[in-house]
């Protein structure tokens, strides 16, 4: 596994996700209020939703399509089964985002 | 004490909800429960086929008990796994690859299959089915339609029953000309008349399914796929697929080989168990009761109970004395619901009939001894609920037949529920009861999805939903004092709207996360809470709410419609509907420019770019330089109007001009809800004013009525008239003053059709009109204050608000020369 420098948090206002690319690969990542962040697969397992536009709450993201909610830490969906993928992520004491792929 | 084996054979509708009902019944303790599933996943709402083959669920939609729930429960699944044998004697089960398990209490819950009539040229030499024909009973079966559909142009179904006409509808949404061949004299035999046949008929073709009847196949052409079908009276007709929707046969061959006694299906007797061997039980299809097999669900969730009741022993005396049928079809477009007998046999039967085959409208009951035994209702279904709970019950009806079929204003809903025995099944298809609603209710599920999702209510075919939601609403009204959390405007928040209003000025609280550290429990904060709280700081601060961008729903973030692909949605300003020439030519220029998919006229009188990504809507709105529709929000949307006086021959007053007042006043304003307006030059009302949130209708010397708590959505509701005023500006004044009172008192998405009759005209027409509360003033004041602080989001194309705010994908900003 390797970890690579995606940006700076600042990329991402608080609250919300964005998605990047690394290596050819799509990530969500999430910065919540309490600052922290979360890295998932970028499309709803249901119908592709953007998850990054969805609605974040402590360690929720809610898909904007037809609001089905997921745990960004397990990537469990509440209260069903669908499971998103989740990346291993932090922020290095510079404020660079580090995502490991 | 050591647990029994319980060995269930079929993980199908009836297996995996007996097993509930023994779970429900303290199971876990009593058995050691293994099941085996010939198909390879957990049980799924069979039902549900029609709803994945024409494409309104996805196939995820419709799992009841996902593996994870075996597990959770103890169960050993043995999914993909076929039974062949049973040993009575040795008391075991054993599969296709030879795994061998031991019970002491055997279900068999085998269901049935498609039946495949033996036409020539069906089957291959190897017994299976030719390339391009399908039966229609599994998620297989349904794959497999689905991807021939798309490849196919013509397509034909055999059989013209409940699943055929399914099956059929299904198939026209893949864009197939579709064929039914029926071979009886009308459509649906089991559950229609020939007159009700015939009018179903009728609705079929207008859709676009060609209907056949009284046809024989004969063969089946094609050499290794099927490439048509040959008919008895010696014509043909070409296909490039084929689904057989014939019938069904029940999965009985094991008891057959284990020595059961096996008619139809397996017999049972009353407490659902085999006749020849007090160990093994049978539900579902594949059972046999007094003669009767059953191919619906409704019954083997009563068999279920009775199976479960008597293996647990939480009462032995349980006995299963048969089921009724009624059945809804779930073709779009066509409401059908049967029960019971199709026609009447006794010379003291009593048929009421009424019929209008031209609006497909067909109605009729038959009465024996002042009870129902048998009903027809196609095209107006509203009595549906009520006939089937008297047919199930066996109810008395009323003296005054005509009530059964319309109603006259009759005893309100309310009363209909509340005199519901608690255990009418108000889900057939999942065999959910009113008391079942209640109890979950009671239990801390507030909402009608919560209830829905925990029960699997109006989960199923769908067409009890509004039932659902008021036995729900009934239940929860009921609990109004001990639970107040429906009141709250956020549930994470326990104070009412005023109350909550109340603390946030209080506390000068101006931001979504400032409310959430004051006033949510431990300052957690909710998602699904943030965007009408951001609603409403706005409504309360206008221009001092700080905007935290998160807090709001995407649309509000970057002032577009989100799709179903992602990209968003542009529709321009444009009050009442006019335009020019040239904005047109540049609307135009933008769509060329830069490829906009669609261009629409949206039924609120304006322009709809279709499609635009996210990182090219600055783009689109620099070129456009027009300003923003607020199409996407809760807010303000438009004011649409007529011609009007200038121009149309009967015009009273200027609804033109007032539109595109109205919308320069009120654009962008948020609200709890979207605010649709329109003004009309006359009582024509060709805008449609009189169906809006806010309409103004001309009725000639400069007055204007004004409409309130209109609909023509979802919901449909003629507006009232709130007061009749004397010019343009008496309009404003008002629309504005009512739009202020529905913003600060109205629930978070409830449009004014609810707000009115929650508040009700009078108390409104007191408050906005005549000033009641002295708080007309304060009302007009905020309003203005609101519109003076709505700025055009779209501005944002040159001074974004957030950091990668129209981005759709960043690239990472790996280092150079790293590896
Ligand atoms: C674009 C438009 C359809 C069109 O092409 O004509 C439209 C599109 C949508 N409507 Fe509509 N409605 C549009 C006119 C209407 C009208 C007609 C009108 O405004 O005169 C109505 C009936 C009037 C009413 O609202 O009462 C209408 C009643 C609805 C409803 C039902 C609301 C209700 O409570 O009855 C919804 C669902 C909702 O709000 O929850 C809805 C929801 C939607 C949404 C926003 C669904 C969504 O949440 O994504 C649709 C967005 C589609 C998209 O992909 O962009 N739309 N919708 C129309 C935009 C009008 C405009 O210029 O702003
Ligand atoms: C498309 C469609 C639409 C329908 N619509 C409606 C409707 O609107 N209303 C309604 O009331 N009913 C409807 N039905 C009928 C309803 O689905 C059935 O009545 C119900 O599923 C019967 O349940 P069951 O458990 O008896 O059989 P099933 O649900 O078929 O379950 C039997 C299971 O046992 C498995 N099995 C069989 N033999 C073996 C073996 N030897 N070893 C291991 N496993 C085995 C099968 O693979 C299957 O999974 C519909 C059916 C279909 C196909
Ligand atoms: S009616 Fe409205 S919500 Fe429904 S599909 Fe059309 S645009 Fe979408
Ligand atoms: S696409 Fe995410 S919930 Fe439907």
């Amino acid at each position: 596994m390797n970890e690579y420098p995606i940006g700076a948090l600042a990329q991402i206002p608080k609250g919300e996700g964005r998605n990047f690319e690394v290596e050819g690969v799509k990530v969500a990542v999430f910065h919540t209020q309490r600052g922290e962040i979360f890295a998932t697969q970028p499309d709803c397992p249901h119908r592709k939703g953007p998850l990054a536009d969805g609605l974040v709450g402590e360690s929720t993201v809610v898909c904007p399509l037809h609001d089905r909610s997921y745990d960004l830490k397990s990537g469990k969906e509440l209260g069903a089964d669908c499971v998103l993928k989740t990346y291993r992520v932090r922020t290095a004491p510079d404020g660079t985002i580090m995502l490991a792929l | 004490m050591t647990k029994q084996r319980l060995v269930v054979i079929g993980n199908g509708m009836a297996g995996a909800r007996a097993v509930e009902e023994v779970l429900a019944r303290g199971g876990a303790d009593l058995f050691e429960i293994t099941m085996f599933g010939d198909e390879p996943y957990g049980n799924y709402n069979r039902i549900l086929l029609s709803n994945i083959l024409s494409g309104v669920q996805d196939k995820s939609e419709i799992f009841l008990n996902p593996l994870d729930w075996y597990a959770e429960n103890n169960i050993t699944l043995h999914s993909g796994a076929r039974v062949t044998d049973i040993d009575r004697a040795a008391h075991a089960v054993k599969t296709a690859n030879s795994t061998v398990v031991h019970y002491d209490k055997l279900l068999i819950a085998t269901g049935s299959r498609a039946f495949i009539p033996p036409i020539q040229g069906v089957f291959q030499a190897d017994g299976s089915l030719k390339s391009g024909v399908f039966g229609f009973r599994t998620i297989n079966d349904c794959d497999g339609i689905v991807a021939a559909a798309k490849q196919s142009r013509k397509a034909a179904v055999i059989g013209g029953g409940l699943l055929g006409l399914e099956a059929a509808r299904g198939l026209l949404n893949h864009g197939c000309e579709v064929h039914v061949i029926h071979l009886g004299p009308h459509l649906m035999e089991m559950q229609l008349d020939s007159q009700g046949g015939a009018i179903l008929k009728a609705g079929m073709e207008k859709m676009g399914v060609h209907v056949h009847l009284k046809m024989s196949t004969t063969a089946v052409l094609g050499k290794d796929k099927v490439e048509g079908l040959a008919f008895k009276d010696g014509t043909t007709l070409d296909c490039d697929m084929l689904v057989v929707s014939a019938g069904i046969r029940p999965n009985a061959e094991l008891g057959t080989r284990a020595g059961l006694t096996v008619e139809r299906a397996i017999v049972v007797d009353n407490h659902m168990r085999s006749v020849d061997d007090m160990n093994v039980y049978v539900v579902g299809e594949c059972a046999q009761h007094r003669g009767k097999v059953y191919g619906l669900v409704a019954p083997l969730w009563d068999q279920a109970k009775v199976f479960a009741d008597h293996i647990t022993g939480a009462n032995p005396q349980a006995q299963y004395v048969g089921s009724k049928l009624a059945t809804k079809l779930k073709v779009m477009g066509v409401e059908l619901a049967s029960m019971g007998v199709t026609d009447a046999t006794e010379e003291s039967d009593e048929t009421v009939q009424f019929s209008e085959p031209k609006r497909g409208i067909y109605k009729k009951l038959i009465v024996r001894e002042g009870r129902l035994i048998g009903g027809i209702l196609m095209g107006d279904i509203e009595k549906a609920a009520f006939l089937m709970q008297t047919f199930d019950r066996d109810s008395p009806l009323p003296e005054e037949r005509l009530s059964l079929l319309f109603d006259l204003g009759g005893p309100s809903q309310k009363v209909t529920i509340d005199e519901m025995p608690a255990d009418t099944q108000v889900c057939n298809c999942n065999g959910v009861t009113k008391g079942k609603i209640g109890a979950c209710v009671a239990s801390g599920k507030k909402t009608a999805k919560g209830v829905m999702e925990a029960t699997r209510a109006g989960m199923g075919c769908g067409s009890c939903k509004s039932l659902v939601n008021e036995v729900v609403a009934w239940f929860a009204g009921g609990a109004l004092e001990e639970d107040p959390s429906v009141h709250y405007y956020v549930p994470c928040i326990p104070l009412k709207k005023p109350e909550l209003i109340t603390a946030i000025r209080e506390q000068n609280l101006k931001s979504v996360s400032a409310v959430f550290k004051a006033l949510a429990f431990d300052g957690r904060e909710d998602p699904l809470s943030k965007p009408p709280l951001a609603s409403l700081l706005l409504t309360l601060w206008a221009g001092e709410y700080e905007d935290e961008r998160d807090a709001r729903f995407i649309n509000d973030r970057v002032h577009g419609n989100i799709q179903k692909d992602g990209t968003f949605s542009i529709v321009p300003e444009m009050p009442g509907g006019i335009t020019s020439a040239a904005e047109l030519r540049r609307i135009a220029d933008v769509a060329d420019k830069h490829n906009v998919p669609l261009v629409k006229l949206t039924g609120g009188q304006r322009i709809d770019l279709v499609g635009v990504p996210k990182d090219q809507m600055p783009a689109v709105w620099r070129d456009l330089d027009m300003p923003a529709g607020w199409a996407w929000g809760k807010s303000y949307r438009t004011c649409k109007s007529c011609i009007g006086i200038d121009y149309c021959r009967f015009g009273l007053g200027d609804s033109m001009g007032l539109a595109v007042k109205i919308e320069g006043k009120f654009r962008g304003i948020d609200s709890p809800a979207k605010l649709k307006l329109a003004t009309a030059g006359c009582p024509r009302n060709c805008s449609e004013a009189m169906v809006k949130d806010v309409g103004a209708v001309a009725i000639g010397d400069g007055k204007w009525e004004i409409y309130i708590g209109g609909a023509a959505g979802a919901h449909v509701r003629k507006g009232d008239v709130l007061c009749t005023v004397d010019s343009e500006d008496a309009v404003l004044k008002l629309c504005g003053r009512f739009m202020q009172f529905y913003r600060e008192n109205a629930k978070w998405k409830e449009r004014t059709y609810t707000f009115v009759e929650r508040i009700g005209l009078e108390r409104i027409r007191a408050v906005v009109v005549d000033d009641a509360d002295g708080i007309a003033a304060a009302l007009d004041d905020a309003m203005e204050v609101s519109t003076a602080a709505v700025y055009d989001p779209w501005k944002e194309r040159d001074a974004p608000k957030t950091a990668n705010q129209f981005a759709t994908l960043i690239p990472a900003e790996l280092p150079v020369g790293d590896d």
